[in-house]
């Protein structure tokens, strides 16, 4: 699959002294890791080549509070207000379609790609974002640029690339119930490592994958580059098309119909080699947490802090403020954050509520509910969940990257726990001193519920 | 971009494994519109405690460390978000060239990208540099080599298009806008 999607887009071919030259299908901003680039292409005297192809939104920076985004108070971190600012001139100069703050078809980058139904098959996506990989979860090569090559996408809707290996996760069987997408990736990290995918596009394979929705698939490609990915990539199937059907910016049609002969297509042949291969049961697999700072230290809800490691182990304890062969179960949480590119989609904020239902959070415990798009929030506030979440003592935001890394001020203060949905456990990552345990939200929400790390399975019968 | 040829400097050693770029810049500085500048806050929570104040115990905050420009760090620099910025705070610091037995993806796309030398060497050689703070090594980016004090030298390795960008001080750019004709070629061919 990986193959037939990079062949379509050689523009030149690569040789040993020169990388190929590959065009790129989908560009998506956001206004943190573009200024830049923009700066450059004004002083080289560049337009766009494609502005057709480019899609701008804002994410990282922008607040969740509702009275920031809707009632004309101002964004509180000044050069978060300027960055945003500076996305609209750069959209508005250079033509670029923006999704403004007030925008209600506004989200994460990543979120957003699949709703429109822009993120498809085939397609070779780019952003200056390195959870781009979420978008390999329909067939598509996606993957995460710095801002010189988003500056080289703007001008000529290429990047010189070097072609990467392959490497097939098998996954067979069917998750066991109260076991998630989540769980998964947290296990394959572990397994494979997070320098594991280095220099591979990563294909999701096998029953277990086959059987996920697209929600689920899109749990899984997104956290690619915690191994080291390049990308992660799954097979479209009737799953896919069903999904893409109808969405706004899908092919209508006769092109629906010429779309859906080509994607068919795309799936890798049965007995195609791979430069590498894991095999894993997912009927052997627990609810998984990290206890580390980096999301391959990862251990059972059920089990323990490992008994001993080596130095990166050692420090990583130490910031955790955890002992070697602690049960997970004794871990205190303070803060729960439920949302983010990796799980902020409406069955994500679904799986958290059935959780919630009927319960307070624990004396002491904070948390926040962040939709990933505007879309979702409306889609869950039609269903109720919103209720849930603030009768339970939750907050209730407005869409944004929010606290998976703190840049639009929501932060966990120093020495606390956090329990979150999150991508990354790196330290510092959702605040100064902040000790992050990455889980599914139906963990995070059992969590919130005990006030310390919770099997959600105790809570089945929600 | 600057033209890179040789880089001869004392090194300065941090052995963390898995150094990822919300340590190298923390996403709270990330809000910046311009590319200078952020050299005062690379590893801002490792350089700084609460108050703000040099830990004197950081291996960049020693005085021996001073004026180094080659940075030797533990297996898979850069892993994590792919914030150009951590290329940029590396260089604005002084950093030059950084020295791994493994570089994240993109990291070492994005050091290239500006003329930071990412200097891949065997587990051999890492361990002795490791070991040796403040080494005394030259990096020749024409050869793709790398000397240490005794004269040793150990190849690395660096593309033939990578090595002339770095050595002419090009950007990429240039390079790709001259396949203007055939990227048209290219999508009249898949309108």
């Amino acid at each position: 699959m990986f193959e037939k999607v990079w062949d379509d887009h050689v523009v030149v071919a690569e040789t040993a002294e020169t990388p190929a030259v590959l065009f790129i299908d989908l560009h998506l901003t956001h206004e943190v890791t573009t200024p830049q680039a923009y700066t450059e292409l004004r002083k080289r005297g560049l337009r766009l080549r494609r502005p057709d192809l480019t899609l701008a939104t804002m994410d990282h920076s922008t607040p969740t509070r509702t009275e920031q985004v809707f009632g004309g108070v101002p964004i509180a971190v000044d050069s978060a207000a300027r960055q945003v600012q500076q996305l609209e001139q750069n959209a508005r100069e250079f033509g670029v379609e923006l999704f403004d703050l007030q925008d209600s078809r506004r989200g994460i980058v990543h979120i957003i790609g699949p709703e429109l139904g822009l993120t498809q098959p085939g397609k070779t996506i780019v952003c200056g974002d390195s959870h781009t990989s979420t978008h390999g979860a329909f067939g598509a090569l996606a993957f995460g640029i710095g801002t010189t090559e988003v500056g080289h996408v703007l001008a000529t809707q290429c990047l010189l690339q070097r072609r990467p290996k392959t490497f097939a996760i098998n996954v067979a069987n069917k998750l066991p119930t109260g076991v998630t997408a989540k769980d998964l990736i947290l296990a394959i990290i572990g397994k494979i490592g997070v320098s594991g995918g280095t220099g591979y596009v990563l294909e999701y394979r096998g029953d277990c994958i086959s059987g996920m929705s697209m929600d689920e698939r899109m749990t899984i490609c997104n956290m690619s580059i915690e191994a080291g990915a390049r990308a992660g990539m799954i097979a479209p199937d009737a799953t896919t098309f069903a999904y893409l059907q109808d969405t706004p910016r899908a092919p209508r049609g006769d092109a629906w119909a010429a779309a859906l002969e080509r994607w068919k297509k795309l799936p890798t042949e049965a007995g195609a080699r791979f430069d590498r291969s894991v095999e894993i049961d997912a009927a052997t697999l627990v609810p998984m947490v990290t206890y580390g700072t980096h999301p391959g230290m990862v251990a059972p809800v059920t089990g323990s802090v490992p008994s001993q490691g080596d130095a990166v182990f050692e420090k990583a304890l130490a910031y955790m403020g955890l002992k070697a062969g602690e049960p997970i179960s004794n871990v205190p949480v303070n803060n729960v954050f439920v949302g983010s590119c990796t799980n902020g989609r409406l069955s994500d904020l679904r799986n958290a509520a059935r959780v919630l239902r009927g319960h307070k959070l624990a004396a002491g415990v904070k948390m926040l509910v962040v939709p990933g798009s505007q879309n979702v929030k409306r889609a869950a506030e039609a269903e109720g969940l919103d209720r849930v979440f603030l009768d339970a003592g939750a907050e209730w935001r407005e869409s944004g990257c929010s606290m998976c890394l703190g840049m639009n001020g929501d932060l966990v203060p120093s020495g606390h726990y956090s329990i979150s949905t999150s991508n990354r456990n790196f330290e510092g990552r959702q605040g100064v001193g902040a000790r992050t345990l990455l889980a599914s939200p139906e963990t995070a929400a059992a969590s919130a519920i005990r006030g310390r790390v919770t099997d959600p399975r105790e809570f089945s019968s929600n | 971009m600057p033209a890179v040829k040789t880089i001869r400097s004392r090194t300065v050693v941090l052995p963390t494994s898995n150094i990822d770029t919300d340590q190298i810049i923390p996403a709270r500085f990330l809000t910046s519109t311009s590319r200078a500048g952020f050299g005062k806050n690379l590893f801002a929570d490792w350089r700084y405690d609460a108050a703000g104040n040099p830990r004197p115990d950081f291996a960049l905050n020693k005085p021996e460390a001073q004026g180094a420009q080659v940075l030797v760090a533990g297996r898979n620099i850069g892993c994590g978000s792919s914030r150009e910025h951590a290329a940029w705070a590396l260089q604005d610091f002084g950093i030059a060239a950084v020295v791994s037995t493994e570089f994240a993806d993109i990291f070492r796309t994005n050091s290239l990208k500006n003329g930071l030398v990412p200097v891949l060497v065997d587990e051999k050689t890492h361990a002795w540099l490791l070991a040796h703070p403040q080494a005394e090594v030259t990096i020749d980016v024409e050869q793709s080599t790398l000397a240490l004090p005794d004269g040793t030298t150990v190849k690395f390795p660096l593309e033939g298009f990578a090595r002339y960008c770095l050595l002419n001080g090009v950007d990429e750019l240039g390079y790709l806008l001259s396949k203007s004709e055939a990227i048209s070629r290219y999508e009249q061919a898949h309108r």
